[in-house]
């Protein structure tokens, strides 16, 4: 509460500069470096035992939020994530890299993004964020749909895989990774932003703010007190392992290699 | 019913990756509309009437949509939803953004990047990263899909179907084009639908080593040319050029990595080529396991011998 006072009262020395609060999703996935393993009954991945942590865009979308805020820019930084009661450890993470407070809105049901959408709706709702940054895709279901689901419920602007945001009174500039190179869109605020790669390189969180994190509030709610219809829209009937390549020979020249991609796979 | 397809064009001419999804329309079967959306498109209007397999082009020519932004994107494919009960787009940049936006305001899921059509309401897609693959059901009553065009071969340019004009609703003028810095890319062919590319990784070392050994390589194939992420993180490339889980998804006939270790998420973008072939230094690195030819050699080396000996 303090510290919100702080920065509120900071704000109005800026004058009409728009300082924002920033709402970050966050969503706890096997982490990047897992091999996973289909199940052999084909039911699904085999999530026991693998080591989860915050899907890596939303922590570029947190650090973005907290650069933000250091830079005067934000009053707060509100991070959620809609998931298990496990979530919680990676609210902590994006507490102790310096967030204000987590939402947790529990549920054991693998959520759709549409249905994640629609909670994160309810949340804005309450919350009026400026701005809400989603990382562009989830790296365990790489669905790439939450951000412009919610963007579109809310009627909001969207500006999709930024590499870099600039934030001036009520208009944010962002830089978007498009197939053919870069582009830049002004958006209106409040909008919402999906992160990619590049926007930024994620803090580690330190000791002391590790600690200062468990200290932290985490509201915790339950999917049920939105109102809406969850359910999946989706019937997963299988998963299975992708068919996989086999290495093929060792060439020991380039004259052996130009030889084989012309003679024996005729491709050049 | 019929099918709505989202074309993939640039301004100047219509994608590949929309003939690719025009076959994938066709698995699903339905009479296929193609949406033409944009700022002066006659012509790629034109070139999308050719598609074999395609009843209708729906042409909307208006200024508001030139730079083809989601918002005003979505507010017109949802003002042409309702005659469909599929609506598909190769997953591009463009696609993947306003897609999902369609999707939510139709109040149905979307299933993203389809690399198989098993029925008309069944869809194979990758997940994490392309290590496992889900078959999905939807139940919705409209089908919003993206297509990973590379699991798809193009639909042929033999068709004569009739252009419509459909009017383009008001933009709700919720964001605005500011700039574009494109076509990085200039006299090679699209990454998403060359025949041949060649990638390079970190072991490059700069942006003029990249230059300097690759670029003559591509030019004398005429191949796209590719990076690994660690190369665009580290400035070598430019972010159009990534391959990969989170960048682009190739198939090429022929994919010459150049001094990339093969991480999953790169393997991700490429593993689908049909002839691969990995020159590192590191005999240990993972992309040999999915190459079908392997070079265990200096690529500052082997690449210029490389070019000297094509034609």
């Amino acid at each position: 509460m303090l510290a919100i006072f702080a920065t509120s009262s900071k704000s109005c020395a800026k004058g009409i500069e728009r300082v924002m609060k920033i709402l970050v999703p966050v969503k706890r996935v096997v982490d990047a470096n897992v091999k996973i393993r289909v199940k052999p009954d084909h039911s699904g991945v085999d999530l026991a035992n693998v080591k989860m942590t915050m899907n890596p865009f939303d922590e570029i979308s947190v650090e973005e939020a907290i650069r933000f805020k250091e830079a005067g820019k934000a009053k707060e930084v509100v991070v959620v994530s809609i998931g298990p009661g496990k979530s919680e450890e990676t609210l902590r993470s994006a507490l102790a890299m310096g967030a204000d407070r987590a939402i947790l809105i529990e549920t054991e049901e693998q959520l759709e993004p549409l249905a994640v959408a629609k909670i994160l709706k309810g949340i804005a709702s309450t919350e009026k964020p400026d701005l809400i940054i989603v990382g562009k895709q989830a790296i365990d279901d790489d669905c790439n749909q939450t951000g412009q689901m919610l963007s579109a419920l809310l009627g909001w602007a969207q500006a999709t895989f930024a590499s870099k945001i600039e934030v001036e009174a009520d208009r944010a500039k962002i830089t978007r990774e498009v197939d053919g190179g870069l582009q830049t869109v002004e958006l209106r605020l409040p909008a919402v932003v999906t992160s990619d790669l590049r926007l930024n390189e994620p803090r580690y969180a330190s000791l002391p703010s590790i600690m200062k994190a468990k200290k932290k509030p985490i509201e915790k709610k339950t999917s049920a007190e939105f109102g809406i219809d969850i359910s999946p829209r989706l019937t997963i009937l299988k998963t299975e392992e992708p068919e996989s390549r086999k290495a093929g020979v060792r060439v020991q020249s380039t004259v052996e290699l130009l030889d084989k991609l012309k003679s024996e796979a005729r491709v050049i | 019913m019929a099918i709505l397809l989202l074309a993939e064009h640039d301004g100047v001419a219509l994608s590949e990756q929309t003939a690719r999804a025009t076959s994938a329309a066709q698995k699903i079967g339905g009479d296929i509309h193609v949406l033409v959306a944009g700022g002066g498109v006659s012509g790629i209007a034109g070139a999308a009437a050719k598609l074999a397999g395609v009843a209708k082009v729906l042409m909307a020519d208006d200024p508001s949509l030139k730079n083809q932004l989601s918002e005003p994107l979505a507010v017109l494919m949802i003002s042409l939803a309702g005659n469909y009960d599929t609506i598909i787009a190769p997953a591009t940049a463009t696609a993947k953004s306003v897609m999902p936006r369609v999707a939510a305001l139709l109040d149905v899921a979307q299933v993203s990047e389809i690399i198989e059509v098993v029925s008309s309401d069944t869809f194979k897609r990758p997940i994490y990263a392309g290590n496992a693959i889900q078959t999905v059901q939807t139940r919705d009553a409209k089908r919003v899909l993206t297509v990973r065009a590379a699991s798809f071969p193009a639909a042929e340019f033999t068709n004569s179907a009739p252009v419509e004009i459909v009017a383009a609703p008001a933009d709700p003028g919720l964001s605005t084009f500011v700039s574009a810095a494109l076509a990085t890319n200039i006299g090679r062919p699209d990454l998403t639908a060359a025949k041949i590319v060649v990638s390079g990784g970190r072991a490059l070392g700069s942006a003029e080593k990249f230059k300097d050994v690759i670029l003559p390589v591509a030019e004398k194939l005429g191949a796209a040319v590719g990076a690994s992420r660690a190369a665009v993180d580290s400035g070598y490339a430019p972010n159009d050029w990534q391959v990969g889980q989170t960048g682009k998804i190739v198939a090429p006939d022929l994919y010459i990595a150049c001094g990339i270790s093969g991480a999953i998420q790169h393997l991700a973008g490429m593993k689908d080529s049909k002839i691969i072939v990995a020159i590192n230094k590191d005999p240990d690195a993972p992309i040999f396991q999915v190459a079908d030819y392997g070079l265990v050699a200096d690529l500052f080396e082997v690449l210029p011998e490389f070019a000297d000996a094509l034609p």
